[in-house]
């Protein structure tokens, strides 16, 4: 187990105080790595090294062993989030329905390249293989709204919506 | 958890009470299409609406979330019942529309024809029957009977329209008879490859050991295919109902639901539903005082396409990177944490159920000779009604196409259906009579895969598709085997040179010899089924490459590198709404003056197409072809 003090020599955060938060609910059995991975991902937004020391600790793995499943699965990152999270997704029925320009529109309306946040950081971009909703294709989901029947016409106001 | 303390019929006539007390309270009843598709489309709103108008006209009706009954292209959807009258069912919706519906078929008597689709049951006021629609005639409903239609976070109405009696049946018999049922039944795996689900099973069963696990495969990974997710968010208690049954005959402790994170609905239904089965002595301790125990865990899955393949789903669940192992063993033998393991797909699940609630033969009655019952499928793409439908198995492909889907949007030529994800083949105009069944599907070069069918038309190049799958499996192999490694690579680099005009007549043989290697070199399902998107396409379609190649053109005018924007000088008009909408900056000209574009600035993304108003239609896309333009913007009277 980590104690707070050892946890404050490594970074005293309030980041690092939720990750403290969530690795006490969790046992040191190896198969909480991902479900801990995955609370990390959906509460902190990021998976720092300082966090990934701290899960190694409490699961008495390597640092690089934790790395290693972290990085195998495209859910986690890296890096600080954007503010507002933009999935293009570009499914088989996104794909055929002009998905990629919907994508290439986000990309020059936001000066960004798919993978990348806005240098605002107001959002970032990235694509997904299939959210599901193929019949609504083209389909864009910004945070947790889902947008259907997409068309190049409508991202403007959308983007402009959210900044408000 | 709780105890059961009620006998199975007590609870069966509670629920049947609860079910008919929503229908005969006197108050109307209004279901609410809430899925992930339907919310995509603004059902949300549109229920906001309809609740607010209620509250209103001060009129005390029900509004009843479910899940999705399937007709996605008409989203969205609520139906509205009167009390004694049938359910009518309203399509397309807005806020606004169905707000004055709920006004005018409640208040005045008006049914709204103009918004109204279909009774459901008999037909009523000139409407037709669901059943009698074109897109319905030719399916059966078995898997997806009651999705759309009840609560999927009420247990009882599951209970109330059949549920969990096949649980109970299943309890009175011994779990080798259970085990004898589905093979009876002749049940093969839905996940895609078609294993024989009874003789799974039995592998299972008898492997050594006393502890054994069974799992649910909800890793729906399949770019264009959403089937699992519309029946765990409808109708999840009837996967859980077989998982149940499949932990009694194989004796598990233990089951987990692999799902994956992408859908947050259908996780959030099933952690109700988990709750409700160990209320009512579904789960937990002494089953239904049978003396089995049994628990369900969910695991969601974390973003790897490769976690569909079950020994890299297990490894996902053990906590480690998703990646496959050599089979033999295999899980039935050796498993999650090395005990045989049995990993079935979620509608499979849902068939052991079903086979329990109505008997073996009822199954095996339906299907072809070879594949029994029915299989879901989404059908999506080009098609006019898109959605998710079921079928018998062996009814043929044109008759999913034409009759249920309604051909093609827009009365386009067809050019070939998908079917399979990126594991399985497009297929040409000559196969569409194939029967869908496992082993016609197989001969014909593609897999029935978990039931994605994409429809394309002649807009649509088959080189780009093949491109875009193998694009995708090669982003999503995990990197353990070489020839799945490097092999995909290499192809999608050839790919590549096709598809931007770059290759030479060595390359389809290149490409066909590393597609052979990497189908027969790969270590799992992931590796050996990626190369079939491009052998199928090679096999049907050589022609399309070969105009790549030869001539550098494409033939549906999609490869940008081998496309070309022109300006028709005799139709511009000088309007200047595509010189100002061009990204690149690649159109000169001015007010009144015939616009030119300059192709080396052009990045061909085909936004002065898109604006150029209809009048006009003055943009042209061209492949192959040179069209002479002005080389100076020239007033737009003095052209020609």
């Amino acid at each position: 187990m980590i104690n707070m003090a050892e946890a404050s020599q490594i970074l005293a955060s309030d980041e690092t105080i939720k990750v403290m938060e969530i690795l006490k609910r969790y046992s040191s059995d190896k198969d909480n790595l991902i479900p801990i991975l995955q609370e990390i991902q959906k509460n902190v937004g990021y998976l720092s090294p300082d966090f990934v020391r701290l899960v190694s600790k409490h699961l008495k793995i390597s640092a690089s062993s934790v790395y290693g499943v972290a990085t195998f699965y495209t859910m986690f990152k890296f890096a600080k989030p954007a503010k507002h999270n933009i999935k293009v997704c570009l499914g088989t029925s996104c794909h055929v329905k002009g998905g990629d320009r919907i994508l290439e529109t986000f990309e020059r309306l936001l000066e960004v390249r798919c993978g990348e946040s806005s240098r605002d950081l107001m959002f970032s971009l990235e694509r997904v293989a299939c959210l599901g909703s193929c019949a609504l294709a083209p389909v864009v989901v910004i945070d947790d709204t889902i947008y259907g029947n997409m068309h190049v016409d409508r991202i403007k106001p959308i983007l402009s919506k959210i900044r408000g | 958890m709780k105890k059961l303390t009620r006998p199975f019929d007590e609870i069966r006539k509670q629920a049947v009470e609860e079910w008919n007390r929503l229908w005969n309270d006197g108050r109307a009843v209004i279901r609410v299409e809430s899925a992930t598709c339907g919310r995509a489309a603004g059902v949300l709103q549109v229920a906001d609406a309809v609740q607010k108008k209620l509250q209103e006209l001060n009129i005390d009706a029900k509004i009843v979330n479910t899940g999705c009954i399937g007709l996605c292209y008409l989203e969205p959807i609520m139906d509205v019942t009167k009390p004694n009258q049938p359910s009518i069912l309203y399509h397309s919706l807005d806020p606004k529309t169905a707000a004055s519906i709920v006004e005018d078929y409640l208040v005045k008597n008006d049914i709204r024809a103009d918004k109204a689709l279909c009774s459901l049951g008999s037909s009523y006021a000139n409407l037709p029957s669901l059943a009698e629609l074109p897109v319905m005639q030719k399916q059966t409903r078995w898997i997806l009977q009651r999705c759309g239609l009840i609560d999927p976070e009420k247990i009882e109405h599951y209970i109330a329209l059949g549920g969990y009696s096949g649980l109970v049946k299943a309890l009175s018999m011994k779990p080798h008879e259970v085990i004898e049922w589905v093979k009876l039944s002749r049940l093969r795996g839905r996940g895609g490859a078609g294993f024989p689900t009874g003789k799974k099973w039995e592998v299972c069963r008898s492997a050594p050991g006393d502890e054994k696990y069974i799992i649910c495969n909800a890793d729906e990974g399949d770019p264009g295919a959403f089937m699992n997710r519309a029946l765990l968010e409808s109708d999840p208690h009837f996967v859980l109902e077989g998982m149940v049954i499949g932990s009694y005959a194989l004796g598990a402790q233990v089951g987990y639901i692999y799902c994956r994170a992408e859908y947050p609905l259908a996780l959030e239904r099933l952690r109700t539903a988990l709750k409700q089965m160990a209320d009512f002595g579904f789960l937990g301790k002494d089953i239904l005082g049978s003396g089995h125990n049994f628990e369900i865990r969910i695991k969601e899955g974390a973003g790897a396409f490769v976690c569909g393949e079950e020994t890299a789903l297990i490894a996902s669940i053990e906590g480690k990177r998703g990646m496959p192992r050599p089979r033999p063993p295999y899980p039935a033998q050796s498993g999650l944490w090395g005990k045989p393991t049995v990993i079935n797909n979620v509608e499979t699940w849902a068939c052991v159920s079903l086979i329990f609630q109505k008997g073996w033969e009822y199954f095996a009655n339906k299907g072809s000779e070879s594949s029994k019952g029915t299989k879901t499928f989404s059908l999506v793409g080009k098609v006019k009604r898109a959605g998710l439908i079921e079928v018998p198995l062996g009814i043929t492909l044109k008759e999913i196409i034409y009759d249920i889907g309604g051909g093609i949007i827009g009365d386009k030529e067809f050019k070939a259906v998908q079917i399979g994800g990126p594991s399985g083949g497009c297929l040409p105009k000559v196969l569409l009579t194939t029967p869908v069944d496992y082993d016609s599907l197989s001969s014909a070069g593609s897999i029935m895969g978990s039931g994605g069918i994409v429809v394309m038309d002649e807009d649509t190049c088959v080189v780009d598709i093949a491109h875009y799958f193998l694009d995708f499996t090669q982003k999503e192999s995990c990197g353990k085997c070489v020839v799945c490694r490097e092999g995909t690579w290499k192809m999608l680099q050839l790919l590549k040179a096709i598809k931007e005009g770059r290759a030479d007549s060595n390359t389809l043989a290149k490409l066909e010899d590393l597609a052979q290697i990497v189908k027969i070199g790969s270590l799992c399902g992931l590796g050996q089924t990626a190369p079939n998107p491009v052998l199928t396409t090679l096999r049907y379609f050589r022609d399309e490459y070969e105009a790549h190649i030869n001539e550098k053109r494409c033939p549906a005018k999609v490869c940008k590198n081998l496309i070309t924007y022109y300006i028709i000088p005799d139709k511009c008009e000088g309007c200047m709404i595509c010189l100002r909408e061009c990204p690149s900056g690649a159109i000169r000209g001015g007010k009144r003056m015939v616009h030119i574009i300059d192709q080396e600035k052009c990045s061909k993304c085909g936004v002065c197409y898109n604006v150029c108003p209809p009048r006009f239609r003055a943009v042209v896309k061209v492949s192959g072809e040179h069209m002479n333009t002005p080389s100076e913007p020239i007033p737009v009277q003095r052209r020609k």
